[in-house]
């Protein structure tokens, strides 16, 4: 996501590097590539044009003209100028205290709303509250039965009147239900309607009338182009929209249509979808945008996701075995997959503070192969093998390299790393959070260096062979 | 003044006319001059057009009024036109044919972009056309979407080869293909799960489904169709071009174009890939669907 536009601003101020002194032309012709950035990553045309303006009267305005590094003055202006433009935003929902707080879902066909209104259903599911599904897409063949396999996926309610060709009345019922049953949220989730579609927006408006919903969100597919503005003004202008919620931005698209939505409709973004699993559905946070698309990271994504998936008990007992130095094979990978959560790994190194530029750099590639051969070795072990690598003679290593497909050379690196690995966490486990950060960037930079990613496989060293004159000296030491 | 309340009351001005079209930007009988031509540059983009094939076609307009071949406004619309409409020459937008033995059209495209519909769609206009048609169900990811696409098969009533959800789609494209040849079907349809162009894995799987048709009947599929949203942006190129590289992408059915936005994309993506496009969706309704007729878009463009 927002990977072109990343590449293209980048390319843009990277120019920009080394030219000493900035002149007025330079940030013109400058602006003018971001200019074409915005425009190719289908920001609306309104809001670029007065991006391009305010950024570079600013930039011209001195502050950049006379510093010693004015490329890193442009990005900090291009960088607060994003965030002012998506943001204030408070993602959280606002919960209706006693009552169910119902959220009623809007949008185009195709934009990815039944996905969504899952995805929400979860997103309650794991803040503790009860929710309920309503089946009001009346109109699409097998939308009701969708919703229904989904719900059962996620062991939510579903409400849906089939043969039924009302929606608000499906709706209001849900609705009842929900009350009844002591229900938090209740999710109408609506079939997808054009936004110049007169009838079908009528039917639409009637269903917020007749259940007054607490929250209305458009959900809006992240590829729309120039398009996405209207659509979000035609939606606002019959509901009154709370938020929107842009789908489909694990794809590589550059996303624009964040930056037009708010800025021209005023609506903020409350979440986007970054995935199909259930699970993938991110709080949207300006600021860790604008530094995505500028390509400086998000570590705190990173961390927090992280902290999702770890759990605090286990964490605890892990962080024991790791003080003891007797982690095991299996916490290791264990921990991986928790931590990775279905994402690629090239994803999550892009999070992290400089890694994206890097990559670009480099040319890095990624095995993402890699950790599925490392967890093929690691399950063709023995459960005390797993505990303890140290075991593995030569002829383990061939039986494991055989049930697992790997070469023997690649079962040795990964126990070599996985040892070093745990001894290096005993020696951190002792240290304060000064010196394992130290640590940490140190083992890291070790690692990284020559724009190399840390591999599995085992450095084949040349080994001392003793040759016939050694063999004579050593036999002449010893009979001394 | 922050850049936000200056930005909010500039668009403040413009926001009661977003949608600015070739007709109001370019009134009857006025002087071609540079600031003109950055008003159809502005025109292009709001049409999804993107800024590279924009800048195309400005320049080539501008060329044209240096040369004095245009000196109004009009003429523009005339001299684009021509441009455009010359992009897709009439042989193109044909569906191929197999010489013997049912014709193999492999429908892909991303999530929600209409596949499953559009399927539809052209199941019952070539059904309309006298030929038999079979549907193939390879969409076992997504929830319901077997189901959704039988309950479409029922309503125009042809032929359904489908597992249950979660089968492997190439066995499904198998089975079809043989049932296509038992049942002298004219034409077979397959319907594919959507999946995002950046989801390498389900990219090959869709060159697995491509491979085993292609193996059960030689030299199908006859085409494989891609469909696009008419309200998507400049990613759809990008979309255009990862699927061309994972099966041979031989055209493109333009979904939901009868919403708010143009389809300027496929402008752009002509203008960068040599990819066809042979139907256009308009409508939820099983007739909304039309064979791309260039004239009528291009008019469509410049209309209002």
């Amino acid at each position: 996501m927002f990977d072109a536009l990343t590449d293209r601003l980048n390319d843009v101020f990277r120019n920009m590097r080394g030219r000493g002194k900035i002149t007025e032309d330079n940030v013109r012709e400058v602006m003018r590539d971001v200019r074409t950035a915005l425009l190719e990553a289908d920001v609306h045309l309104d809001v670029v044009k007065s991006f391009v303006k305010e950024v570079t009267d600013k930039a011209l305005g001195a502050e950049v003209v006379k510093t010693l590094h004015p490329e890193q003055v442009m990005v900090k202006i291009v960088n607060d100028e994003l965030i002012n433009l998506m943001g204030p935003i408070d993602s959280r929902i606002p919960w209706v205290a006693g009552g169910p707080t119902i959220i009623l879902m809007a949008g185009l066909q195709g934009s990815g709303k039944t996905t969504t209104c899952a995805k929400l259903a979860k997103y309650c599911l794991d803040r503790d509250k009860k929710s309920m599904l309503v089946a009001a897409d009346l109109k699409r063949p097998a939308a009701i039965d969708q919703l229904e396999v989904l719900g059962e996926q996620l062991g939510v309610p579903v409400h849906a009147e089939r043969g039924h060709k009302n929606a608000v009345k499906v709706c209001r019922n849900g609705v009842g239900i929900a009350q009844k049953k002591l229900i938090d949220v209740v999710i109408l989730d609506t079939a997808g309607r054009l936004s110049i579609d007169d009838e079908l927006m009528t039917e639409i408006a009637n269903v917020s009338r007749a259940v007054s919903p607490h929250q209305i969100y458009l959900v809006l597919d992240a590829m729309t182009g120039q398009d996405a503005v209207n659509t979000a003004k035609n939606f606002n202008e019959r509901l009154e929209l709370d938020g929107v919620i842009l789908t489909k931005f694990d794809s590589d698209t550059r996303g624009g249509a964040i930056l037009s939505v708010k800025s021209i409709v005023h609506k903020p973004i409350k979440f986007i979808g970054v995935g199909e699993k259930l699970d993938r559905l991110d709080e949207f946070h300006p600021d860790r945008m604008a530094s995505r698309i500028l390509g400086m990271g998000d570590i705190v994504s990173l961390v927090e996701q992280a902290q999702q998936q770890v759990d605090v008990e286990e964490a605890a007992k892990l962080e024991a075995k790791m003080k003891k130095g007797d982690l095991s094979l299996d916490d290791f990978v264990k921990q991986m997959d928790k931590v990775m959560g279905g994402r690629s790994l090239k994803d999550m190194l892009k999070m992290i503070p400089g890694v994206g530029g890097m990559m670009r750099d480099t040319d890095m590639k990624i095995d993402e192969g890699e950790i599925t051969r490392m967890k093929a070795i690691v399950s063709s072990m023995t459960p005390k093998e797993k505990t303890d690598p140290k075991l593995l003679n030569a002829s383990r290593r061939r039986r494991i390299a055989r049930g697992s497909g790997a070469d023997v050379e690649d079962v040795s690196g990964l126990c070599k790393q996985f040892i070093q690995a745990r001894d290096m966490m005993k020696a951190m486990a002792g240290m304060g959070m000064r010196d394992r950060m130290k640590f940490g960037t140190q083992f890291a930079q070790q690692s990284m260096a020559g724009g190399k990613m840390p591999s599995f496989k085992a450095k084949t060293k040349p080994k001392f062979k003793p040759g016939r004159k050694d063999r004579r000296k050593a036999r002449k030491r010893r009979s001394r | 003044m922050g850049l936000f309340d200056k930005l909010k009351s500039a668009l403040g001005k413009t926001r009661d006319k977003v949608v600015s079209s070739f007709k109001t930007v370019l009134p009857f009988g006025r002087k071609i001059d540079e600031d003109l031509l950055d008003d159809v540059y502005d025109t292009m983009i709001q049409d999804d057009f993107g800024p590279a094939t924009a800048d195309r076609l400005v320049d080539a307009v501008r060329t044209a009024w240096k040369a004095g071949d245009i000196a109004e406004s009009q003429d523009i619309i005339t001299h684009l036109k021509q441009h455009i409409v010359a992009q897709w020459p009439p042989a193109h937008r044909d569906l191929a044919k197999a010489d013997t033995g049912p014709t193999v059209i492999l429908v892909a495209g991303i999530n929600g972009s209409g596949k499953t519909t559009s399927v539809a769609k052209l199941a019952n206009y070539l059904k309309k056309q006298g030929k038999k048609v079979a549907l193939a169900a390879c969409d076992t990811y997504r929830a319901a979407a077997v189901l959704q696409l039988t309950e479409w098969s029922r309503r125009c009533g042809v032929d359904i080869i489908k597992h249950d959800q979660g089968a492997d789609p190439g066995a499904v494209a198998y089975d079809a293909c043989e049932a296509a040849v038992a049942r002298k079907a004219d034409i077979l349809l397959v319907d594919t799960a959507g999946r995002l162009h950046t989801q390498d894995n389900l990219m090959r799987e869709l060159n697995k489904i491509q491979r085993v048709v292609e193996k059960k009947i030689p030299g199908a599929p006859h085409e494989v169709l891609l469909v696009l949203d008419a309200t998507s942006g400049q990613n759809a190129i990008t979309q255009a071009r990862s699927f061309s590289e994972h099966v041979t992408v031989s055209g493109i059915i333009l979904a939901k174009l009868d919403g708010s936005a143009k389809g300027g994309i496929i402008v752009g993506i002509r203008d960068q890939l040599d990819v066809p496009v042979k139907f256009v969706g308009l409508g939820e309704q099983i007739d909304d669907i039309e064979p791309f007729d260039p004239e009528t878009f291009v008019e469509a463009l410049f209309a209002e």
